[in-house]
C-alpha cells in the first residue's frame, strides 16, 4: 500500500500519518499541506516524519510544512517540539548542519526605474563584496580568539564593531544574539573552519538577490507599509545563508557525540542515525544546546556583515549613504534552529524545544517574542522562491498554534541536484534568464542549473498552502530582478 | 563505475555510491565523488600541497564518515582541495587504522570549476558494505 493510502484527512490543509503507522511512533505525524502539494511529495519525507515521531518527549505531532522534502534525519520543513519535563530530546538531525541558515530582507527607497540602468553593476559589484562558492573566506581578518567573542555575541559583535546599524538588532530573531552561547563547548576544529568565512554566502541554495515589489504584487497595502513597503516597484534586497563551515562542524561534533551515548547511557533507540539525540536536560543535551547557540549567534553575524557589504555597494553605485536610501531591514529570521519556547498543550503552559529544520518560527499578533515595532500585527515570515520565480512576505497568525506557530521557508525542491544537472545548463540558463530580466551571477554554472526554477514546487502554490492552513498570511510577493547565486 | 550520483536519494542534497576492490580504493573514490560534487574537473588539481591523514575507528563505516570529513575540514579550513595519491587501512584488535597521504592545491576559481559546496557527511542511510568481493559505500552529502 502506498504511504499516500495510510495518510488520513483531517482538513484541506492537515494529513495525518496514525501513531499506528509504525512501531515506536509516540504521536501522529501531520503534513500541513493541499491535497496538491501532499501528493507531490516524495515517500521519504513520509518516512522520515515518521522516524521523528519517535523521539522522546516529542508532544501532539511531528509536523512537516508545505514545502517538506527528503533531507537527512528529519525531512527537510520538519518541526518537533519536545517536552523538556517529559526527557524531551535535542537532535542536531532535527536543526539542520546549517546551524541557523536563514533570510534577511531590506528595503529601499528606490524603484525599478531607478536601479534597472545600474543593475550590472550592482550585482557584479556583490559578487565581488559577498564572497560565494566552495570554501568562501571573507573580508574579516579576525583571530580565534576574536571569533570566539563573536559566535557569543552574535551580531551585536558586528554593531560594536560597525558592521551595522543599531536598529539592526532590533529586527533580528533573538535581537541578533541568543542568549547561553558557550565557546567553550565548541571544537577548535569547529572555529578553523569558520573563522574566516564571517561574510560570506557559501553556495547550493544560497543566495542574494536584488527584488521589485511590483504594485499588483502587493497583497495586504497597510501591512507592507507596516513592513516598510510603500513605493510602487520598490526594490527589497533578500538574502538567504547561514554559519558556514563553523555551523556545519557543531553538528558533526555533536552528531558523533549523541551516538556514542544515546543508547548505552539514556538508552534511546532511533530509526535513523541522523536522528542521533540525547535528552535536553544531559550534560551532553546542555553542551549541544549551548554550542548550538554560537552556530546561530555566527549566522547572525555572518548575514549583519552581509547586509553591511550590500549597504556599502549600494551607497557606492548611487552615491548616496545607505541612510539616504531607506536600506533598513525588515526582518531576519532563521529556519535551522532549536529554540526554547513557552506554548499552551491542552490548556498548560509548557516550556518546549522546538526544532525547525527547513521551517520559519511565525508568532502572531501580540507574541511577546516579536520585535516591539511589530508586535501588534506579527512577526515577519521570509520566504525564498527559486531563483526565477520570485519570493514573499508574510507575517505570523494567532491561529498557528497547531503548528508551534511555524510556517514554510522556501518553495521545496521536487528534484534531485543531480537530476536538475542533467537538464539544465548553467550558462544557458543565465542566458534566458537575461533574456527575462534576471541578471544572475554565479562562482558555479553547474550550482546555478541545480538550482533552476522548475526544481523547485510551485512557490505560489506553497504559499496559498500556508495561508489556507492559518499559518501565515501573505503580504507582498518579489519579483527578482538580480541574483548573485552561492 | 567507481563512483555514481544517485538521482533518486536526497533532493536537496547530494548522494552517491562508491565502490573499490578494496578499501584503500573504495575510500580514494568516496573521496574523489566527495570532491567532484564541489569541483567538476577534478584533473585540474595540481598536487602542490599534500596532508597525512591518520584516522582509527571501530567501525569501518565511521572511519570513512570521519576521513571525507578530514577533506570537508580542508576545504574550509585552507581552501585546499584534496585527493587521496596513497591509503592503506589495517585491522588490528578489532579496530581499523587508517594512513593515508592527499595532495592537492588551494582552490582557484579561475582553475577549478566549482559545482556546490558540502557541508557536511550525513549519517542517512550512510553505509559501507563488502559486494561482490569488494567494497561500496553509500553517502549522503549536505550541499
Amino acid at each position: 500500500m502506498a504511504i499516500i493510502d495510510s495518510l488520513k484527512k483531517i482538513s484541506d490543509t492537515v494529513w495525518e500519518l496514525p501513531a499506528t503507522y509504525k512501531e515506536g511512533m509516540r504521536v501522529p505525524a501531520r503534513i500541513i499541506a493541499t491535497e496538491k502539494l501532499v501528493r507531490e511529495m516524495d515517500e521519504t519525507v513520509y518516512q522520515q516524519i515518521s522516524n521523528v515521531a519517535t523521539l522522546p518527549g516529542i508532544t501532539r505531532y511531528a509536523l512537516c510544512m508545505p514545502d517538506g522534502h527528503s533531507g537527512y534525519g528529519f525531512p527537510i520543513g520538519g518541526v518537533a517540539a519536545m517536552d523538556v519535563g517529559e526527557g524531551g530530546v535535542i537532535s542536531p538531525g532535527g536543526i539542520g548542519f546549517d546551524i541557523n541558515c536563514g533570510m534577511r530582507l531590506l528595503t529601499t527607497n528606490l524603484t525599478l526605474d531607478d536601479v534597472k540602468p545600474h543593475l550590472k553593476e550592482i550585482v557584479d559589484l556583490l559578487f565581488q563584496r559577498v564572497p560565494a562558492g566552495v570554501g568562501s573566506h571573507g573580508f574579516l581578518k579576525l583571530s580565534h580568539s576574536d571569533f570566539r567573542d563573536l559566535v557569543e555575541q552574535g551580531a551585536r559583535w558586528c554593531i560594536e564593531h560597525d558592521y551595522g546599524w543599531n536598529e539592526d538588532l532590533e529586527l533580528t530573531e533573538e535581537n541578533g544574539c541568543i542568549p547561553g552561547a558557550d565557546a567553550s563547548k565548541i571544537s577548535e576544529r569547529a572555529i578553523e573552519r569558520g573563522y574566516n568565512q564571517v561574510g560570506t554566502l557559501g553556495s547550493g541554495n544560497h543566495y542574494l538577490e536584488v527584488q521589485v515589489a511590483r504594485p499588483e504584487d502587493v497583497r495586504d497595502k497597510d501591512l507592507a507599509a507596516k513592513f516598510g513597503i510603500t513605493i510602487p516597484n520598490q526594490i527589497v534586497v533578500m538574502f538567504h545563508c547561514g554559519s558556514r563551515g563553523f555551523g556545519h562542524q557543531v553538528a558533526t561534533d555533536y552528531l558523533q557525540t549523541f551516538l556514542k551515548v544515546m543508547e548505552p547511557k539514556y538508552g534511546i533507540k532511533i530509526l535513523d542515525r541522523e536522528l542521533a539525540c540525547a535528552p535536553l536536560d544531559s550534560p551532553e543535551g546542555r553542551d549541544y544546546f549551548a554550542a548550538m547557540k554560537c552556530g546561530l549567534n555566527m549566522s547572525f553575524a555572518n548575514r549583519q556583515v552581509i547586509l553591511h557589504r550590500i549597504r556599502e555597494v549600494f551607497s557606492e553605485v548611487f552615491g548616496r549613504s545607505a541612510e539616504d536610501l531607506g536600506m533598513r531591514m525588515v526582518y531576519d529570521v532563521a529556519h535551522n534552529t532549536a529554540k526554547l519556547e513557552k506554548h499552551s498543550v491542552d490548556g498548560k503552559e509548557k516550556t518546549l524545544l522546538v526544532h525547525r529544520k527547513g521551517a520559519t518560527r511565525a508568532f502572531g499578533p501580540g507574541h511577546d517574542e516579536v520585535a516591539a515595532r511589530y508586535r501588534d500585527i506579527g512577526q515577519p515570515v521570509i520566504i525564498g522562491g527559486s531563483m526565477e520565480t520570485g519570493s514573499y512576505l508574510l507575517v505570523g497568525t494567532a491561529s498557528g498554534a497547531d503548528t508551534f506557530f511555524s510556517t514554510a521557508h522556501g518553495s521545496g525542491r521536487t528534484m534531485s541536484r543531480t537530476k536538475a544537472r542533467k537538464q539544465w545548463h548553467g550558462k544557458q540558463l543565465q542566458h534566458d534568464l537575461e533574456a527575462r530580466g534576471i541578471y544572475v551571477r554565479s562562482t558555479s554554472w553547474a550550482g546555478l542549473a541545480e538550482e533552476a526554477g522548475p526544481a523547485y514546487k510551485d512557490i505560489d502554490e506553497v504559499i496559498a498552502a500556508t495561508e489556507l492552513a492559518g499559518i501565515s498570511k501573505p503580504v507582498a510577493r518579489f519579483t527578482p530582478i538580480g541574483n548573485v547565486k552561492g | 563505475m567507481p563512483y555514481q550520483y544517485l538521482e533518486d536519494i536526497g533532493t536537496a542534497d547530494i548522494a552517491f555510491e562508491a565502490t573499490g576492490r578494496n578499501l584503500p580504493e573504495l575510500f580514494s573514490e568516496a573521496a574523489d565523488a566527495t570532491m567532484n560534487v564541489m569541483i567538476d574537473n577534478l584533473g585540474a588539481i595540481e598536487p602542490h600541497d599534500t596532508r597525512q591523514i591518520e584516522l582509527s575507528n571501530d567501525k569501518i563505516d565511521m572511519l570513512l564518515f570521519d576521513f571525507l570529513q578530514d577533506l570537508i575540514y580542508f576545504k574550509d579550513a585552507e581552501r585546499l582541495l584534496l585527493r587521496v595519491r596513497d591509503a592503506q587501512i589495517d585491522k588490528k584488535e578489532g579496530k581499523y587504522f587508517l594512513k593515508a597521504e592527499a595532495a592537492g592545491e588551494t582552490l582557484d576559481a579561475a582553475r577549478h570549476h566549482q559545482r556546490a559546496d558540502v557541508k557536511a557527511v550525513t549519517l542517512h542511510n550512510f553505509s559501507v558494505e563488502k559486494e561482490n568481493g569488494g567494497w561500496k559505500a553509500t553517502v549522503l552529502l549536505d550541499i
